[in-house]
């Protein structure tokens, strides 16, 4: 709300205080008209040197983009404009460069995925097909997915609840600082260190791999984020609303789960989805700990297991042209997993955001 | 130096809402003019039309003519840094940049205008801080961040910071209502003796300070929560406040609402 | 933000029996609630100290069995005879990637911030605040197929022409033949990674500028940069700095991305484009499936070197984060 959209169309300082107010400014459509210019130079270039790649094509006309607007307006105006040219087109150069390689990747994923994605490719797994032919699903993989992350979930929901009401209702003194500080520091775990933590566990007390072993593993990569979201929803709460209840009588503990709770319940909620999506596309804990398999194995419990972003990873060590396919299949369907709960859950957050807002 | 403001028929919006409509008005050179009215009248926003700070405002919108002398503010050509350049601006809340020290704050506008020689530098800001009567209190400590000031103190620093860079006129938006007392007492001493030299303009809730400080009052007013704020009337203070002619404005300065 | 409530807190020791009977299911209620998420808490703390404990339990049994040194060691052979194994190779790839990704990641990753708080039209700012954020939630493993199917090849042509221009430079010669499956590929492709959590985290820290130091530029007659320069960048600084370091823990204990790019080697060498090379995480996932009881204790001490590494990187950013807190009140 903070934000102030400053988009005046820069022009220059007169460059002597008799002279008025107005002065000499390139026309609207100059940086258009530069970005054609660029873009074409670039590309000409690209061609005349033959480069095949066309990164290069677009840093020269990235570059060539930020020259020209920088002398055009230094020769036109004054160089405090020229400056602020600068500064935009750079800002427009960083925002281009970076949106191409990102939109690439989406593009890239459904594009290549489509081909092989359909319902035989869902309902199927790997049973008794050769990794270099085409044929064969990610059933098997989903099904580990589904288990894996319930069971994480099952387990970093209530400790991630809990701690976030231990900080903000409870908490003060020297364990809820330690708390606090190390669930930042647990955020920061990356997860084959959460991995190789199940994975000695395993080894002392020579445990055989499994989907729960995996789901450990997703659960400590989960909870501080489920006890991040739920604290900063917690503390949305007015205070009032809880000073309201325990006016009646009414216990702390009914008070927080009575009313506190409910209230923050559609922040809390958005918040552990969010946390699914991001367990749902962790692959290294899966590989040390699950150890992967192309048979459908219900039981989280017992047995290797598969998981989509395993199963993505194993794909794409095959090597060959159809197991690529499934690899591109199956990484659309995480994909399309990982965005549909990001967006019911920014969804959900949206409705059920406090009206107040921000 | 100092230049007359002529404004004809102008309304702002935020969006499709119509702050403030069709107002016309002249401002003086070389005197003080102050905008009264209740809250949400637009004062503030016709003031923000005259340096050309509104159309920041995501969603603003000006219609009308700002002449200042002879040339409108919202004339094609015209480049709206070069008219807050001339224009200078002091805010509700003191707004010193955090992270400079005294010195630098008042430099700030000047490094924008291009390359002085340091003495020159400090001479400017020496004469800026003097002309808001902050030289004495801070002559000691220029190289301590702005924000170590008490509030009077800060927004007479960031008044020496408008007026350093020489505006043709300083617009104040409520300068006092953050302060206390005597810091008030300070700033509308101030007010006083730049007069000698700038077009002021001046928002106030206080109608006294109105009183005190200005030659000439405009008494803004709406019709109803939701309508666009108009210009009421515009005379000598004395009359504003003795006989007006507008019985709103009786009712207003006679405390019946507002 | 608790409630200053005195029903929560333990009541005095011997609790009069009279008063207890009215309240007793409350309390009753209270103090197991209390004590369970005291506990989820504790809980939370001793997973992170066995964390430490058992990795480092796991790596002195391997660092005990290696007969080269653990940090100075160019080799990883746990199975040899003797077992030999050390780390010099990984930290050197994984702080070099990671370095290469922060110097590409965090100049644009402000750029894009900045377009997005200051620049965007403001009716594409908030779809491309949006979309920034979906992308933060790309998995790995997909960054990974695309930097190696993708990405690796269109690379090709830029790393002859660092190579042609910059070879002089000494990290950008290319002296060996070969895809561009390099450190400096894999830094590309973790820049690319880290871009979206760094420019938002960043883009919220642009967004909070009071605008009242904004407009104390623009009254002055500041152009559109010279406000983002005096009021936007200083106050943003710190928050720049936690976002960056944020960004660098993701960078070094990325495992797929890296896995599936790099071809890996384990010698160190300053010539970037050149392939080879390795990381913690991405030596771990390649050498887990054939390493035995003492292959994997010795990944799980190399893991562990990469959890202290992470752990320094992140403290330091909420250090940073907390001090800026205090500042900012302290000036409120």
């Amino acid at each position: 709300m903070s934000h102030t959209a400053i988009q005046d169309r820069p022009a220059p300082v007169p460059p002597s205080r008799k002279g008025g107010l107005s002065s000499r400014s390139l026309p609207r459509w100059a940086p258009i008209g530069f970005a054609i210019v660029s873009i074409a130079l670039g590309v000409g270039i690209g061609i005349g040197a033959g480069w095949e790649s066309r990164i290069q094509w677009g840093l020269i006309s990235g570059l060539i983009f930020v020259t020209i607007s920088y002398v055009a307006t230094s020769i036109v105006e004054n160089k405090r404009q020229a400056k602020d040219r600068l500064a935009t087109s750079v800002v427009w150069v960083c925002f281009i460069l970076a949106i191409v390689p990102l939109f690439s990747l989406i593009w890239v994923t459904v594009s290549r995925g489509i081909k092989v994605l359909d319902t035989y490719f869902l309902t199927h797994s790997m049973a008794g097909v050769p990794g270099i032919e085409p044929g064969g699903g990610v059933y098997h993989a989903i099904i580990g997915t589904l288990e894996q992350v319930g069971i994480a979930t099952v387990i970093s929901v209530p400790i991630g609840l809990l701690t976030a009401i231990y900080l903000v209702e409870y908490g003060k003194g020297a364990l809820a600082k330690a708390v606090t500080f190390f669930v930042d520091v647990m955020t920061g775990i990356p997860s084959i260190v959460a991995g190789l933590f199940i994975l000695s566990i395993m080894l002392i007390a020579d445990i055989q791999p499994s989907g729960l072993m995996g789901s450990l593993a997703l659960a400590i990569l989960m909870t501080p984020v489920v006890v991040r979201s739920t604290e900063e929803m917690l503390k949305l709460v007015p205070n009032e609303l809880r000073e309201a209840s325990l006016a009646l009588g009414v216990p702390k503990y009914r008070t927080i789960t009575k009313v506190v709770i409910p209230t923050a319940l559609g922040g809390i909620t958005t918040g552990v989805m969010l946390a699914i999506a991001r367990i749902a596309g962790e692959t290294a804990p899966i590989i040390l700990l699950v150890f992967g398999s192309q048979l459908i194995n219900s039981n989280p419990f017992e047995g290797a297991q598969s998981s989509l972003p395993f199963y993505i990873w194993d794909q794409y060590k095959i090597g060959s042209e159809a197991s690529y396919d499934r690899a591109w299949a199956a990484a659309l369907v995480l994909i399309a997993f990982v965005m549909i709960l990001n967006l019911v859950a920014r969804g959900i957050a949206r409705w059920k955001a406090p009206k107040t807002g921000r | 130096m100092a230049k007359r403001i002529d404004v004809s028929g102008l309304s702002a919006f935020y969006g499709s809402h119509k702050a403030i409509e069709d107002i016309s008005m002249t401002v003086e050179p070389r005197s003080v003019t102050a905008f009264i009215g209740p809250s949400g009248c637009g004062k503030s926003t016709f003031l923000r039309t005259l340096n050309r700070m509104h159309e920041v405002t995501p969603g603003g919108r000006v219609e009308g003519k700002v002449l200042l002398d002879d040339e409108n503010l919202y004339g094609s050509a015209v480049d709206p840094v070069a008219v807050r350049r001339t224009v200078g601006m002091v805010f509700q809340r003191p707004n010193p940049f955090p992270t400079m020290s005294i010195f630098d704050n008042v430099a700030a506008g000047l490094r924008l205008n291009g390359s002085y020689k340091k003495n020159r530098l400090a001479e400017v800001v020496e004469k800026s801080l003097k002309g808001s009567n902050l030289w004495n209190e801070v002559k000691d400590r220029l190289n301590k961040p702005g924000s170590s000031l008490s509030g009077g103190q800060q927004q007479r620093l960031c008044i020496a910071r408008a007026i350093a860079v020489e505006p043709d006129v300083l617009l104040m938006d409520e300068p006092c209502s953050a302060l206390d007392p005597i810091s008030t007492l300070a700033i509308e001493d101030l007010i006083g003796e730049l007069k000698e030299r700038f077009t002021i303009v001046i928002v106030t809730h206080n109608m006294q300070q109105a009183a005190r400080v200005s030659d000439r009052t405009a008494f803004f007013n709406l019709s109803a929560v939701g309508q666009p704020g108009k210009l009421i009337e515009i005379d000598e203070t004395e009359r504003i406040f003795a006989n007006p002619s507008v019985q709103a404005t009786e009712d207003y300065i006679s405390g019946r609402f507002g | 933000m608790a409630s200053t409530t005195p029903i929560a807190s333990p009541p005095p020791a011997p609790a009069p029996p009279v008063t207890r009977k009215s309240t007793s299911t409350g309390r009753a209620g209270d103090k197991v609630f209390l004590g369970l998420s005291r506990g989820s808490g504790i809980l939370l703390l001793v997973i992170m100290a066995s964390i430490a404990v058992f990795l480092s339990y796991r790596a002195a049994l391997a660092i005990s069995k290696d007969q080269g040194n653990f940090l100075t060691t160019l080799d990883w052979n746990p199975a040899g005879n003797p077992p030999v194994f050390g780390i010099a190779v990984l930290l050197f790839g994984t702080v070099v990637s990671s370095i290469v990704a922060m110097a590409i990641a965090v100049p644009i990753a402000v750029g894009i911030a900045l377009f997005i708080s200051h620049y965007a039209p403001r009716r594409l700012a908030a779809p491309l605040a949006y979309v920034v954020d979906l992308l933060a939630a790309v998995p790995s493993i997909i960054y990974g197929i695309w930097g190696a199917l993708f990405l690796v090849p269109y690379l090709e042509g830029l790393n002859l022409w660092l190579d042609e221009f910059f070879g002089w430079t000494y990290i950008f010669e290319k002296t060996e033949i070969g895809v561009a499956r390099s450190l400096f590929t894999v830094g590309v492709l973790l820049a690319i990674m880290i871009l979206p959590i760094v420019t938002s985290v960043s883009r919220e820290v642009f967004l909070q500028v009071p605008q009242m130091n904004e407009e104390a530029a623009l009254a002055l007659g500041a152009t559109r940069w010279e406000v983002i320069r005096m009021s936007v960048l200083p106050f943003g600084r710190s928050g720049v700095i936690s976002a960056s370091m944020l960004g660098l823990g993701r960078a070094l204990g990325e495992t797929m991305a890296v896995a599936t790019v790099l071809s890996p080697s384990f010698v160190i060498s300053l010539h970037l484009l050149n392939p080879g090379g390795g990381t913690f995480a991405q030596n771990i996932a390649a050498k887990f499936d054939e390493a035995n009881e003492l292959g994997r204790d010795a990944l799980i001490a190399s893991g562990l070197v990469l959890f202290i590494l992470t752990l320094l990187v992140n403290g330091a950013a909420r250090l940073i984060i907390a001090r800026r807190k205090e500042y900012s009140g302290a000036n409120a």
